[in-house]
């Protein structure tokens, strides 16, 4: 059966395998921004107990292999009674993985922001939150928003591991389609163009977003 | 106004300031003279506590901000403070800005805040810059904008640390017109500077610091004309 064939004929299984890979890719993005975040500002609290436990996080989750960290999450924790569907693993592990990693990306673009810039703001009687808020993290976003869009893609590209806890995702589909179809190549190569697809697409965007933020200003 | 009791401030074992006393009346310009590393911009810097006073005590306005219990943000809206570096918020344009401190800090109407900054834009003649953002500007029309951006939350003291000490010769002048003219509003500044000729003709009292101390201290005549310390002495031998 020629690829093409393959893709057409087995469709809804690579289409539902897509959704459940970009529902991972975007709560995932999207978790482990915010955490990341989060994870960023506590790493650089003035309590050394705060920074502590941000720092073991990160190094924890940076650490360790994901795979070790889902089956944890996904089997571990239910040995305790914590029980999780396998999409709530799946989702939970792509946003505490990427946290960690976001967050040191965050931390190096606050900590690359010049000093005047908090001083001055300070100096108008800008709290420290405000000028985290509308000073710090606007700048320090912007520069390290090429990195943001590597872990972005690295989201969507680890999200692939979910399939071995039983999550339907595109790679799980995959191995459906070989199994139906005796082929264990040609669903491979349909898959993996699809995410090349979905990460493609978004550096582009991605490329697209930088350059307008350029366009206002070069300070 | 400013009142500072034995100001002191270390760097681990590195005595910066060493017992800086000085009381400033509303409306008058001090300017602060001095080699580098005389203590004169940390001094300036003590006194909205961007740098943490290791000992003595500033009072503004009959309130002690280096008690613990006061909330300096609440002086801090009070005291404007211009940069050698400028320091203004790349990712806003000039409008912004202005207004962003008066909007967020003060919660005035927005509307209102502009209205306000665009009268600063035209005292400091750069209304035209109001959509531009600050890296489309010159280090001069920075600076202006810096001023503007302090003057928008109406403080009552104005600090100056070195305004004119980034910028190509040729703009230095028009900041200083522009604080000149501040100066004659009766705003109360203190204003550390190399620029003499400035000092000279803008300042009611002129402070020489040297070695973390202020080792003189009078009106510019008595300064410029007629240096008592020896070291006063030297300084503008070298500079004037």
């Amino acid at each position: 059966m020629n690829i093409f064939n393959m893709a057409y004929e087995y469709r809804n299984f690579f289409l539902s395998g897509l959704q459940y890979t970009l529902l991972l890719a975007v709560l995932g993005v999207f978790f482990g921004f915010v955490l990341g975040i989060a994870i960023a500002l506590l790493r650089m609290s003035k309590w050394w107990l705060v920074r502590f436990i941000a720092t073991a996080w990160v190094e924890f989750l940076r650490g360790t292999p994901m795979l070790v960290q889902l089956f944890l999450i996904h089997y571990g924790l239910a040995t305790f009674g914590i029980e999780f569907t396998a999409m709530e693993s799946g989702a939970i592990t792509l946003s505490i993985n990427s946290s960690a990693y976001l967050a040191e990306i965050f931390r190096a673009g606050i900590q690359g922001v010049d000093r005047g810039q908090v001083e001055a703001a300070r100096s108008l009687g800008m709290r420290q939150g405000m000028t985290m808020r509308f000073i710090v993290l606007p700048q320090a976003l912007k520069s390290v928003l090429p990195a943001i869009g590597n872990e972005f893609i690295t989201i969507i590209k680890e999200s692939s591991i979910v399939s071995f806890i039983g999550v339907m995702d595109l790679m799980f589909q995959s191995r459906s389609v070989s199994t139906i179809t005796y082929d264990g190549f040609t669903p491979l190569v349909i898959i993996a163009f699809m995410y090349f697809v979905m990460t493609f697409t978004l550096s582009k965007l991605l490329g697209r977003l930088e350059r307008r933020l350029n366009t206002d200003d070069r300070g | 106004m400013i009142e500072v009791r034995n100001l002191q401030k270390h760097f681990g074992k590195l005595e910066i300031l060493k017992g800086i006393d000085l009381e400033v009346q509303k409306g008058e310009v001090v300017v602060v003279i001095g080699p580098s590393g005389s203590g004169k911009s940390t001094f300036l810097r003590c006194l909205n506590l961007l740098e943490e006073p290791t000992g003595g005590d500033i009072s503004f306005e009959g309130q002690s901000i280096t008690a613990k219990k006061h909330d300096i943000n609440i002086t801090r809206e009070k005291m404007g403070m211009v940069f050698q570096q400028f320091n203004l918020f790349p990712h806003k344009t000039v409008l912004q800005n202005i207004t962003l401190a008066p909007v967020k800090v003060k919660k005035i109407q927005t509307s209102e805040a502009e209205k306000i900054a665009m009268e600063l834009l035209r005292t400091v003649g750069l209304e035209d810059k109001k959509d531009a953002y600050p890296s489309q500007l010159s280090g001069g029309q920075k600076q202006r904008i810096a001023i503007a951006r302090a003057l928008a939350m109406q403080p009552h003291v104005m600090l100056f640390d070195e305004p004119t000490s980034a910028l190509d010769p040729e703009m230095v002048g028009e900041v200083l017109e522009v604080m000149k003219k501040l100066a004659e509003d009766g705003m109360t500044m203190i204003i550390v500077t190399h620029e003499m000729g400035f000092a000279r003709e803008v300042g009611d009292r002129i402070l020489f610091m040297d070695g973390g101390v202020i080792v003189e201290q009078g009106t510019p005549a008595e300064v410029f004309g007629n240096p008592q310390n020896i070291r006063t002495q030297d300084f503008l031998s070298k500079v004037l």
